[in-house]
């Protein structure tokens, strides 16, 4: 009965839509209007608001305007310190792709596109909340007003250097900051986040956890395992999926595969999925503001997918020309996001064109300025820098003979 | 002939193994299109397809796994794992799967697959692309093991791995992709287009698994190494004036034990000289067969020289790295007795 459907198979490798030579298109990137989607109460189960992980939560309108139910979360001076933020983020990485390039450094990773989401994000935590970041969540920090110096001194391996230049350059670690040790080993970070949030759920303590990872990262085995760790235990954490379209080569569709979504896999763990305009300062924070009330309020785990575009190189060892059409970044329909929210602002009379001239330039003289200190402790191959003693320094708590030995033998 | 970087090499092996084998397909993260962080399956895609030659979704246990069930299905997958330090998420596939489909079937299935995966540091890359994790897989019964050290070598041997009919893990020194590196980190490094190992035939050509190189010839002291080493041991023989030979394993497992006897009982002394952890790495194994076997002839201890036992740093990469200075001094201290 079933030789009438047997043919002979073929196999289904996705593509996008367009490579280099090509021109971008993103006509089937469907873009809903800013202020359409309900906001629903934070109670809300998974399965009653299936349709927030399929569309995308905007406020932000082309005019400038914040709209719908989603908007008020901030105030006039809250989003001109996000402007200030965002400025300083982007400031941050002209600055040290151009370090990288002059070999201060080995290696960068910069934010370029995606800065809403990290700094409107943490602007949704509080003091003792923890993150279990990507490489790509630098926001987090300067939103936390963590030191420039101190970053440029984990880049540069310098004698400032808290992490001993043990740690690839942008591989931040800040417990006080709520930011966990970054690993270079992807999707690792998802379930410890979950665990720092079951953590705090047993000790009866009243502080969450936040998982980051990237479109592309989430086919590791690690992302599924948090998930279904947060869903078991429903467990005080949001997990954040960065969809910036690619991996290094590879467009999210191969990590995506049939599912309609990113968003979409938190529904088949029962846990409440909602997908942002990641390049909207203003609804990112209002989605993360509904995750944090849900976890804050023991009602579980949110999952949410920030939809935004990695308009830079994946790190300083990446040429994107090689696998997506020039322009791509500016074809993109979700727009820029410091553009967007000065745009707002200016429309809300709190802004000009030319205080934003200024606010730049106010933020890149602050980043030169901590670039200059930075680089009076050292840079990687020259100035001060940590010994090579400090390789051997915490490994363990304490030093076990075999490695006082090493050490011994290495001279330091 | 022509000339090629390692890269290139490889690229070769699997194109020639592509070419007369239909049921070899490779995939990975990254090499499908774009062709490999690396470049090493660069215009495959092109040339063979995209059902022979495509991008991974970012899971090195479904890589693997994949591989598995395709190399059950008759198929002899040679997959790209993008460092070898991301090899972890698959190594419950790769040490209680692959290597054990055909004694655990009795033969029913088998796992005729071949893991590439750039191995060891010298790039700035820290903890996470610069480990040299060979000994986690030397311990595992069922699997083979092959580092090559140069062009000519890297596509003979890979041709052999994609042939064999079980699972290899080769693992290619990144740092030698472009050309001969000796440790000597503030010098150029010579291409592979002016050094001879880059002579690399056309065609199909394989070097048997299980067969070390002698690669330098003396009688002084015998180093026994593999991987980006061997050029640091020849710049440490050259610059010490000691009368080394050099044996080149090229692969761990099998391993060539008849080479390395032959040697020891020539030269009487004997130092060990790998890039990964010193502690319980693939040096102790060597170590105690050297023991075992060159007992009466040895003149000296058996010395090793490897990584500290630390993670790899970023920032003291060089003080880390068991350059031509430390290799230099083993060897002249094993020469003292
Ligand atoms: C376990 C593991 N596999 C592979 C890599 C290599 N790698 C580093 S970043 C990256 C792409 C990640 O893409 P995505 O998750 O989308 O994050 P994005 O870089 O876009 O922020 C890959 C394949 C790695 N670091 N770890
Ligand atoms: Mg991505």
């Amino acid at each position: 009965m079933s030789e009438l459907h047997r043919s002979s198979l073929s196999l289904h490798v996705p593509e996008p839509e367009v490579r280099p030579g090509g021109s971008p298109d993103f006509s089937n990137v469907v873009i809903p209007r800013a202020g359409e989607a309900p906001r629903p109460e934070p109670d809300a189960r998974a399965e009653d608001i299936r349709k927030l992980a399929f569309t995308i939560i905007r406020v932000l309108n082309r005019e400038g305007e914040a709209v719908g139910p989603w908007a008020g979360s901030l105030t006039d001076e809250q989003l001109k310190a996000g402007l200030r933020h965002m400025l300083l983020l982007r400031a941050f990485d002209s600055r040290m792709v151009i370090a990288q390039r002059q070999g201060k450094t080995s290696f960068y990773i910069q934010n370029l596109g995606e800065e809403a989401i990290a700094c409107a994000f943490r602007k949704a935590l509080g003091p003792g909340d923890m993150n279990f970041p990507t490489y790509r969540q630098a926001g987090l920090l300067i939103a936390g007003d963590y030191p420039l110096v101190t970053m440029m001194n984990q880049i540069y391996s310098n004698a400032g250097d808290p992490l001993k230049g043990r740690q690839l350059p942008i591989m931040y670690s800040t417990r006080e900051n709520g930011f966990f040790t970054i690993s270079g080993n992807l999707a690792t970070q998802y379930p410890q986040a979950v665990g720092w949030a079951m953590a705090s759920a047993i000790k009866k303590d009243d502080k969450i956890a936040a998982a980051w990872i990237g479109d592309g990262s989430t086919a590791e085995s690690d992302f599924h395992a948090g998930l279904v760790f947060a869903s078991t235990y429903k467990a005080p954490v949001i997990l954040n999926v960065v969809n910036n379209q690619w991996a290094i080569s590879t467009f999210q569709g191969v990590a995506r595969g049939g599912a309609g979504t990113f968003a979409a896999r938190g529904l088949g763990f029962g846990i409440p999925s909602l997908r942002v305009d990641g390049n909207d300062y203003l609804a990112v924070h209002a989605v993360a503001s509904w995750a944090v009330e849900r976890a804050r309020r023991n009602l579980g785990p949110t999952l949410i997918e920030h939809v935004t575009y990695r308009a830079g190189a994946h790190s300083t060892s990446d040429d994107p020309s090689a696998y997506r059409p020039k322009g791509e970044s500016d074809a993109w329909p979700l727009g820029d996001p410091v553009i967007r929210l000065k745009n707002h602002l200016i429309a809300k009379g709190l802004w000009s064109e030319e205080r934003h001239v200024q606010l730049a330039a106010e933020t890149m003289d602050e980043v030169m300025s901590a670039q200059k200190e930075a680089e009076s402790l050292g840079t990687l191959h020259s100035g001060d820098r940590p010994s090579s003693r400090d390789m051997f320094e915490g490994v363990y708590a304490e030093m076990p003979p075999h490695l006082r030995r090493q050490r011994q033998e290495a001279g330091v | 002939m022509a000339r090629m970087t390692m890269i290139e090499a490889v690229r070769d092996a699997m194109d020639v193994s592509m070419g007369q084998d239909p049921s070899v397909v490779v995939f990975g993260e990254d090499v499908g299109y774009f062709g490999g962080v690396f470049r090493a399956t660069q215009g495959l895609q092109e040339k063979y397809g995209r059902d022979r030659c495509f991008d991974a979704p970012i899971s090195e246990s479904g890589i693997v796994g994949a591989a598995i069930g395709m190399a059950a299905n008759g198929l002899r997958p040679c997959v790209e794992i993008q460092f070898a330090d991301y090899m972890y998420p698959a190594y419950d596939q790769i040490t209680q799967e692959a290597a054990r489909i055909r004694y655990r079937s009795n033969g029913d299935f088998t796992c005729p697959i071949t893991i590439r995966m750039p191995t060891g540091g010298g790039i700035f890359g820290g903890q996470t692309h610069s480990q040299s994790p060979e000994a986690l897989f030397t311990h595992v019964s069922g699997l083979k093991v092959v580092i090559p050290s140069n062009p000519y070598d890297a596509k003979g041997l890979l041709i052999s791995a994609i042939e064999d009919p079980d699972p290899v893990i080769f693992m290619e020194p990144k740092r030698l992709y472009n050309g001969p590196f000796d440790g000597h980190h503030d010098r150029p490094v010579t291409p592979w287009s002016k050094h001879d190992a880059g002579e690399v035939p056309a065609g199909r050509y394989a070097i048997p698994l299980g067969k070390a190189a002698k690669v330098r010839e003396g009688s002084g002291l015998t180093l026994l190494t593999y991987g980006t080493m061997v050029h640091v041991a020849l710049a440490a023989a050259a610059e010490t004036g000691v009368d080394a030979e050099i044996l080149d394993l090229r692969t761990l497992l099998p391993l060539d034990l008849d080479a390395i006897v032959e040697s020891v009982n020539k030269t009487g002394r004997c130092v060990i000289l790998h890039e990964a952890t010193l502690t319980s790495g693939f040096g102790g194994e060597l170590a105690a067969l050297v023991a075992q076997h060159c007992f009466y002839r040895l003149e000296a201890p058996i010395r090793r020289v490897a990584g500290w036992d630390t993670p790899y740093p970023h920032a003291q990469e060089w003080a880390y790295f068991p350059g031509p200075a430390r290799v230099g001094q083993a060897m002249l201290e094993t020469m003292e007795g």
